[in-house]
């Protein structure tokens, strides 16, 4: 899997801050669980926190200092997970969405379209996507940002391809409308805000007709 | 520091983990508070991030990565689970990120130490209005469009400000090579 496009560096920065809405930062970790490169932005973003937290005027603890023995030991050092998971399911995404894509419920929303909602609790919403060959993602009418993560076949737009782990994160109102290529496509996708799929029988998919 | 962990690691040192608990239980505590905690919950959280470091120190003792940036992103996790449980927030393997990514480390040469007070630098020589905007994102957990009606600016002028401080911080890396 060769991922070219990833997130954004200011949505980097607030993942790694851990002020992403519940939505988007679930769909943020699941591209860095698949990307070396994002990951490796993350920690190095992280030492900003490291700074700051550092930097903190002090609040004074008031209770006194736990009794360690009540916690155990410290662990042993065990092997880091560090592998790049194999599966089309990134393991951020795997409690929610289930470790396989061919045992997902689809809910039918249009003409080749799917989707199946994830529970996610905080701010916005979060969707799998299905997307028939040629069909394309509708715009679904929201405000906010948006995060979408390719993890099966592929999806295409003016400005490329996006293969299994490529992220489209675009700031808000920039005209993007991007279809399944002709393997179709199965995508994550945050929503800021909630996305009323009910709408999108409205304004129907274009089908998709070649760059 | 590394000391203090290589003691709780290798022979569960109560004094050592005293001298941690007694440096940075009140940082993370104050970290807890900006990030909305009342005062009881903030120290409740401070307590389990320190415990943490406690049961992890083995993981962490012969790592080069920094103390209080580990503390940092279990600070921040805790933080994080405790509001929204059902966030699928990866379990990151703190302070081994950059190794588990396989990439090589261009500045591997330098250590932790003086990394960490690079970024430092370089944070304070931002200008304020971008020192505002990472603070906002870092310590008080808001979001892009939260720190947009916050200050009253364009959204995008929040993610431009972030992306200009995120590559000036990322360019004192660059130049040390």
């Amino acid at each position: 899997m060769t991922i070219t496009r990833h997130l954004d560096d200011a949505t980097l920065m607030s993942f790694a801050a851990g002020s992403l809405p519940g939505a988007l930062a679930a769909v943020a970790a699941a591209h860095v669980a698949m990307c070396g490169r994002c990951r490796g932005e993350v920690a190095f973003l992280e030492r900003i926190g490291g700074a700051l937290l550092g930097s903190l005027p002090q609040v004074a603890m008031l209770r006194p200092k736990p009794a360690l023995p009540e916690f155990g030991g410290p662990q042993e050092a065990t092997a880091s997970p560090g592998e790049v998971p194999s599966g089309e399911v990134p393991p951020p995404l795997m409690r929610i969405a289930g470790a396989s894509l061919d045992s997902v419920r689809w809910r039918w929303i249009a003409p080749g379209l799917w989707h199946r909602p994830l529970p996610i609790r905080g701010e916005g919403s979060l969707h799998l996507l299905k997307g028939s060959p040629g069909v394309s993602v509708p715009e679904h009418g929201h405000g906010g940002s948006e995060l979408t993560l390719v993890l099966r076949g592929a999806l295409l737009d003016s400005s490329g391809r996006y293969g299994p782990g490529d992220v489209a994160d675009f700031d808000e109102g920039i005209e993007h409308s991007p279809a399944a290529d002709a393997t179709g496509c199965i995508c994550v996708v945050a929503n800021e805000r909630p996305t009323r799929f009910r709408n999108l029988l409205a304004q129907l998919l274009r089908p998709w007709h070649g760059i | 520091m590394a000391d203090l962990l290589r003691r709780i690691a290798e022979r569960a040192d109560p004094a050592a983990f005293r001298e941690l608990y007694e440096t940075y239980g009140p940082r993370v505590k104050a970290y807890m508070i900006r990030r909305g905690a009342d005062a009881g919950t903030a120290e409740d959280l401070a307590q389990e991030t320190l415990l943490m470091v406690w049961r992890k120190a083995a993981l962490y003792a012969g790592d080069k990565g920094s103390m209080t940036t580990w503390l940092f992103t279990i600070a921040r996790n805790l933080r994080i689970d405790r509001l929204r449980r059902e966030v699928p927030w990866q379990e990151l393997p703190e302070g081994r990120l950059a190794q588990a990514s396989g990439d090589p480390q261009p500045d591997e040469a330098v250590a932790e130490k003086e990394r960490q007070e690079r970024v430092q630098a370089a944070l304070a020589e931002l200008p304020a209005e971008q020192q505002r905007v990472v603070a906002l994102a870092y310590l008080e957990g808001l979001s892009h469009s939260e720190i947009s009606a916050r200050l009253g600016m364009p959204l995008g002028t929040v993610k431009s400000r972030m992306r200009i401080a995120y590559q000036k911080i990322r360019a004192t890396f660059e130049n040390l090579e």
